[in-house]
């Protein structure tokens, strides 16, 4: 076993991670499931494993190309440099974009003070990204 | 001209969210202060709205309503005429639809907004995951680890310019230099566009004959922003 690194949209965090023959195995626990006897739970959700997979979910660890497949995340490993970066499921994006909801979000100014794109809920917002480059 | 925007149309209840898809607030900000700008201003290293909007490009605008709905997709619109004769985007009509929406004349998109709006794509998103760990690896000073990483998720995403020009600089590559006309060249001679703006709203000749704009090159528009900057600090 060895502690990498986890970039999950979250602060980069450590993770343990155990490199066999197929891959690397975590704790689903890391990206915030529990595996339980009907698969893996978070809270009233649970996501059924496929029988063929119930030999690489030992000791509480799983794949991590197995829990990529599952969640719908995409996954990026860097094997020698001992991190792994999970992306948001394109699905769950595609719902989210087409339920019409404006994703909420936070951000710092220049001055590094904190927004909140809800703290303006009520008004009409133009949300204009831009770049130096 | 968004902090004229905002001046002008913030008190008929609009607010202008500005997010500088940047490295670091260090370098948004000599844009912001140039702006004199009063609304939130804010910066986006990890590349957060840019995911959870799924944009691709700069500028890119997203419109929403006061129940917290989109109701525009994304869209590309220049609202300086400043870069016009660089960019070839007229201001003129984003500019009248953003004051007819906000004070109720027009609806804020004619078009099916669900069906308009971009979606990912399943590598998209995996552009995004390595795109992750090449700024991960910036920032641990690992730059050659992390340039594979760039690569790898710009040739997932070719069409993700937030990505593959917003990471020149970090590769210590100029921005609007030769690696970025070449990107650009590649993509445009397979028949895509660099820009993909909506219909309603998209620069059309007439434009520039209605309102015609002063003619600056892109060398004078950056000697003027390097100066004002520096007026700045």
């Amino acid at each position: 076993m060895a502690i990498w690194t986890l970039l999950d949209e979250q602060t980069p965090r450590p993770v343990e991670v155990v490199e066999h023959s197929s891959g690397l195995a975590i704790e689903p626990g890391a990206l915030g499931w529990e595996a339980k006897p009907e698969g893996l739970c978070r809270d009233e959700v649970c996501i059924p494993l496929p029988g063929d997979v119930s030999d690489r979910t030992r000791d509480g660890l799983i794949d991590v190309d197995v829990l990529a497949r599952l969640l719908d995340r995409p996954v990026a490993i860097d094997t020698s440099e001992q991190v792994l970066a999970f992306a948001a499921s394109p699905n769950e994006r595609a719902a989210a974009l087409r339920s019409g909801q404006a994703p909420d979000f936070e951000l710092p100014d220049v001055d590094g003070v904190l927004h909140r794109l809800s703290d303006h809920q009520g008004r009409k917002i133009v949300l204009y990204a831009y770049a130096s480059w | 001209m968004w902090q004229a925007l905002h001046e002008e149309l913030s008190p008929l209840g609009l607010s202008v969210i500005t997010v500088a898809i940047d490295r670091s607030l260090d370098d948004a900000r000599p844009w912001v202060t140039r702006a004199q700008a009063t609304h939130p201003s804010l910066v986006d290293t990890e590349h957060r709205v840019a995911d959870l909007y799924n944009m691709v490009n700069v500028p890119t605008v997203v419109w929403i309503d006061e129940q917290g709905r989109i109701v525009r997709p994304q869209d590309v619109h220049y609202v300086s005429p400043e870069y016009a004769s660089v960019t070839k985007f007229h201001p003129r009509k984003p500019i009248a639809a953003l004051r007819a929406w906000v004070r109720g004349d027009a609806p804020a998109y004619a078009g099916d907004v669900a069906a308009d709006t971009r979606i990912p794509s399943s590598s998209d998103q995996e552009a995004r995951a390595a795109f992750a760990i090449a700024w991960w690896l910036t920032n641990q000073n690992r730059p050659e680890a992390a340039e594979a990483w760039y690569q790898r998720a710009g040739e997932l995403a070719p069409h993700d310019f937030t990505i593959r020009r917003g990471s020149l600089p970090i590769r210590g590559l100029d921005p609007s230099g030769p690696d970025f006309f070449a990107m650009v060249g590649e993509w445009v001679a397979q028949g895509n566009d660099y820009y993909v703006p909506l219909p309603d709203t998209a620069t059309t000749p007439e434009d520039f004959e209605i309102e015609p704009l002063a003619e600056r090159s892109l060398e004078e528009i950056r000697r003027s922003i390097e100066a004002e900057s520096h007026e700045a600090d």
